[in-house]
């Protein structure tokens, strides 16, 4: 019998080897599909018994943090957020049932502490338990609460203000804005509000046409390419004859034969629709492409909740090669759809001369003990253009603000370069669909000859114009900041 | 160094490692150091101690490491579910000694455990009536839709534990006698190697009357433990793959008729292949024992830091984590090393088990010591199976750790037995 028993023993290590294979697949191998399934609520439960970290402004006010509630084995943390609906957008919200998103989302590994096993080990023999890490961000509490402000009066949009030097955004307010103390009372409620979409960060998720602010790029890829130069004259007629349809100017005006300062500072159509002719869709998506467009931003907020800006079929991003009709584009008319955070980052990109830093909402991380673990290292997204392309964009700007058609974005004792635009939006069904809506930016930075902010404000479905509702925005939060300095 | 010295030498590591788990529990809880679980360390030593001394005058030469390595899975217990409820762990180590008072009743009162043999349709009975005896109107119990529970008065305990050390004696003895006539006897029909039917035929009836009961009272675990147990005494005894293989098939046809007959089994096996079609119901158990071994990585989580409730609330994260997720648990706080370690002391045991059976001089002894260790193990293998879904998840315990009266008293027995057919095995093989 006894060679039975030795192999009923084999028999019986067979079995049990499969019980350790099984048992390192479940715990090791297949662990992180597990943790991410549907079913499985125990990472979010174990997540809230970590006390996460508190998010803050520049100057210290908490916008985020969480507060325990229970003792022992229920002890938990709930996040508040003190400031209301002022930081809805961009820090987003963190809760168990609810999910989280947007900053909260995107910075949860440090909010949390998470760590290495193995350096999680070692803080376990310490008798450390895991604790988040704070988070301060770049944002400002004051020009934030102005630009919300503003907003709320001027109607749905969003502003953003970025340090052209560093890409630190100060700024990121988006109208309608939802309070997160809400989310877990009214997260159903709010995501069914199709008209406030008050979830929708408009500032990176907002597409709209950019109206004549993109004639900057258009003046941009003409300079930098060589196509013209500031002193290059084209002849502006009251209208043209461009894909068999007339591009007209305001008021059908005659501006005759014109250099660069002019036709920006009076946002001349005719000039700017044969300059894009001229320089071509090549070039002009080239400099597109530097610029930030057609891909997503390069900011710190989750991937699935920023949108690339370009020229749009539906969903698609067009190209070269598509057939678009480019003088349009030029004054950002046709299918060319642009975030208010891509239109700031064209700002800040011509502040900057020609440097284009990525944008970044935080700015430093502190662990429990005060230590600053990390910290923004501002680094360059691309030299969209030289800087003598920058100064003298720069210098055409300055006449929008200083006798053409932004002159509401003035601000005493303070020189400012900008841009203004006003996209015709008639019959849009999320405007309630009205004649005479429009979609008013503003973009710009100041001050122009040492640039500390550049700003882009844009209001949608106003039957104003650029410089009557989104130029005021964009002097209240340059003022604000500017003063705060 | 003899073999009650080597046993000595062994608890004493045991009885440490149990210290050090409970001042782990006690660190977590309390954020200190707690000199109580010195005082449990040392009661759990001091009765390690006592048997140690008993097994030392009565079964000199038993096998050394049985004992040691059930300590050890009683301290693994012991730690586990006290870090679930303190209270518990005081059952639990209450049923502890009783286990032990039993255990030494067993070696005391069975010194000539032949006499087993002379009884066996009487212990036949016995195991059958047990099994009957949670549908008996009057102290049956039902629980989770399985019939397995029988309360008499104030002493509520679980038959199934004790009637499969009675099956194994039965057919341990059984075989012993007719296994000659088996081999002989068999007859190739068709190809196949077939047993003589009329000395086969008691053996069929017990072990079919007790399958029967098992899924009258719808306790699907213990009867794939008993079936997989009676094939290795039959191949064991017999020699005869092809009986294995015959047996294999009676079982796929009746677990076929089964799982298409009885909803119970029929559910059992749906939420086995396909746990995600009801992940809050159905299948909520088993997943939630995954996820917490998906928790647990390498290393684990370390004592006392697994949920086993949602916070804030009496709802089970991990439902019956001291009982039949009690693996589940040990992956997440010990890891996938800790894990390793719980099944190596199973193998262990095993491979001690088996060797008993190797040494054991005469065809009982031999048998019953296979039969106890298979039967051992399997169940081992039938719980850490279910919940690392191997297999279908049914409802039995894991040996020596987890929580329940009924499985420590009656895996004493077994440990009993065992030691036993040690004591003469060794003696007898070491005399001149």
């Amino acid at each position: 019998m006894n060679r039975q028993i030795v192999k009923l023993f084999a028999f019986i290590v067979a079995l049990f080897a499969v019980l350790i294979g099984f048992t390192s697949y479940w715990s090791v191998f297949d662990a992180k599909a597990l943790k991410e399934k549907n079913a499985n609520k125990r990472p979010l439960l174990e997540q809230q018994q970590i006390k996460r970290g508190r998010i803050l402004t520049a100057d210290g006010t908490v916008i985020a943090r969480s507060v325990p509630k229970g003792k022992g084995e229920a002890l938990r943390y709930v996040r508040r957020y003190p400031e209301g609906s002022l930081f809805g957008h961009p820090i987003g919200y963190s809760f168990v049932q609810e999910g989280d998103s947007e900053f909260e989302q995107f910075h949860n590994d440090e909010l949390v502490g998470n760590e290495s096993e193995f350096s999680s080990i070692l803080d376990e023999l310490r008798g450390r338990a895991q604790e988040g890490e704070d988070i301060v961000t770049n944002l400002d509490t004051e020009a934030q609460r102005v630009a919300l402000s503003d907003l709320e009066e001027a109607g749905f949009g969003a502003v953003v203000a970025i340090e052209p030097k560093s890409g630190r955004v100060k700024v990121m307010a988006s109208n309608a804005p939802f309070d997160p103390n809400r989310i877990p009372y009214d997260l159903e409620e709010l995501n069914e509000n199709e008209i406030e979409t008050p979830l929708v960060n408009r500032a990176t998720q907002g597409r709209y046409p950019p109206g004549s602010t993109f004639k900057v790029v258009t003046a941009a890829a003409g300079l930098d390419s060589g196509a013209i130069t500031p002193e290059t004259t084209i002849d502006a007629p009251g209208s043209l004859e461009i894909e068999g349809q007339p591009l007209q100017n305001d008021f059908d005006k005659d501006w005759g034969s014109i250099s660069l300062d002019t036709a920006l500072t009076n946002s001349v159509n005719t000039w700017f629709g044969q300059l894009g002719e001229q320089v071509g869709e090549d070039t002009l998506f080239e400099y597109m492409d530097k610029f930030g467009f057609n891909s997503k931003p390069a900011i710190d907020l989750p991937s699935d909740q920023v949108l690339p800006s370009g020229i749009l079929e539906g969903n698609t991003l067009l190209g070269p090669n598509d057939p678009i009709d480019i003088a349009r584009v030029a004054i950002g008319q046709e299918r060319l759809l642009a975030t208010p955070l891509q239109m700031a980052e064209v700002a800040a990109a011509v502040a900057n001369g020609g440097r284009l830093m990525k944008p970044q909402i935080w700015s430093r991380v502190v662990d429990p003990d005060g230590r600053v673990t990390q910290k923004l290292d501002p680094s360059e997204y691309s030299r969209p253009i030289s800087e003598q392309t920058a100064e003298e964009l720069t210098t055409a700007m300055q006449g929008v603000v200083n006798e053409g058609t932004g002159t509401n974005a003035a601000i005493s004792g303070v020189t400012v370069a900008g841009k203004t635009g006003t996209a015709e939006t008639p019959y849009n069904e999320s405007c309630g669909g009205g004649s005479e809506e429009n979609q008013a930016w503003f973009m710009g930075f100041a001050p122009a000859e040492d640039p500390k902010i550049a700003i882009a404000a844009s209001v949608e479905c106003t039957e104003q114009f650029g410089n009557d509702v989104a130029a005021p925005i964009f002097r209240d939060v340059a003022e604000t900041i500017l003063d705060g300095e | 160094m003899s073999a009650r010295n080597r046993e000595l030498m062994a608890l004493v590591p045991v009885a440490l490692l149990l210290t050090a788990g409970f001042a782990a529990v006690f660190a977590q809880e309390n954020a200190k150091l707690d000199d109580a679980s010195l005082i449990y360390g040392a009661y759990f030593f001091a009765v390690c101690l006592a048997t140690h001394f008993y097994l030392r005058v009565r079964l000199p030469d038993a096998d050394p490491y049985l004992f040691p390595m059930v300590a050890l899975l009683m301290a693994f217990g012991l730690v586990m579910v006290y870090r679930i409820d303190a209270d518990l762990a005081r059952d639990q180590a209450n049923w502890f000694v009783l286990g032990l008072v039993l255990f030494a009743a067993t070696i005391h009162f069975l010194r000539d455990y032949d006499v087993l043999e002379r009884y066996r349709y009487t212990i036949a009975v016995v195991g059958l009536l047990l099994l009957l005896a949670p549908r008996l109107p009057g102290i049956g119990q039902q629980v989770n839709g399985a019939y397995l529970g029988v309360k008499l008065g104030p002493l509520a305990f679980q038959p199934a534990e004790f009637s499969k050390i009675c099956l194994v004696v039965f057919l341990a003895s059984y075989l012993r006698e007719h296994r000659e006539v088996l081999i002989v006897g068999a007859r190739r029909v068709l190809g196949v190697t077939l047993p003589p039917l009329k000395h086969f035929g008691p053996m069929l009836v017990v072990w079919g009357a007790s399958m029967f009961m098992l899924v009258f009272i719808r306790d699907l675990g213990s009867s794939l433990m008993f079936f997989a147990a009676f094939l290795a005494l039959l191949y064991v005894a017999t020699g005869r793959f092809s009986f294995v293989v015959i047996g294999m098939a009676m079982f796929l046809v009746g677990a076929w008729f089964f799982a298409s007959t009885v909803p119970h089994v029929h559910d059992r096996v749906e939420i086995w292949l396909d746990p995600y079609a009801h992940p809050q119901t159905t299948g909520y158990q088993i997943l939630q024992s995954i996820f917490a071994q998906a928790d647990g990585g390498l290393f684990g989580k370390g004592f006392g830091q697994a949920l086993i409730t949602i916070p804030g609330t009496d709802n089970a994260l991990l439902p019956a984590a001291q009982t039949d997720t009690i693996y589940s648990l040990i992956v997440n706080e010990l890891g996938l090393f800790g894990a390793c370690a719980v099944v190596s002391i199973y193998l262990l045991f095993s491979a001690r088990g088996f060797k008993i059976a190797l040494l054991a001089a005469d065809g009982f002894s031999k048998l019953l010591a296979t039969g106890l260790t298979a039967v051992f193990a399997i169940q081992a293998f039938v719980i850490i199976g279910g919940v690392t879904r191997v297999i279908p998840l049914t409802g039995v315990t894991l040996p020596f750790i987890s929580y329940g009266g009924s499985s420590i008293v009656a895996n004493f027995v077994l440990l009993a037995l065992l030691l036993l057919v040690s004591d003469r095995a060794r003696r007898e093989a070491t005399a001149p």
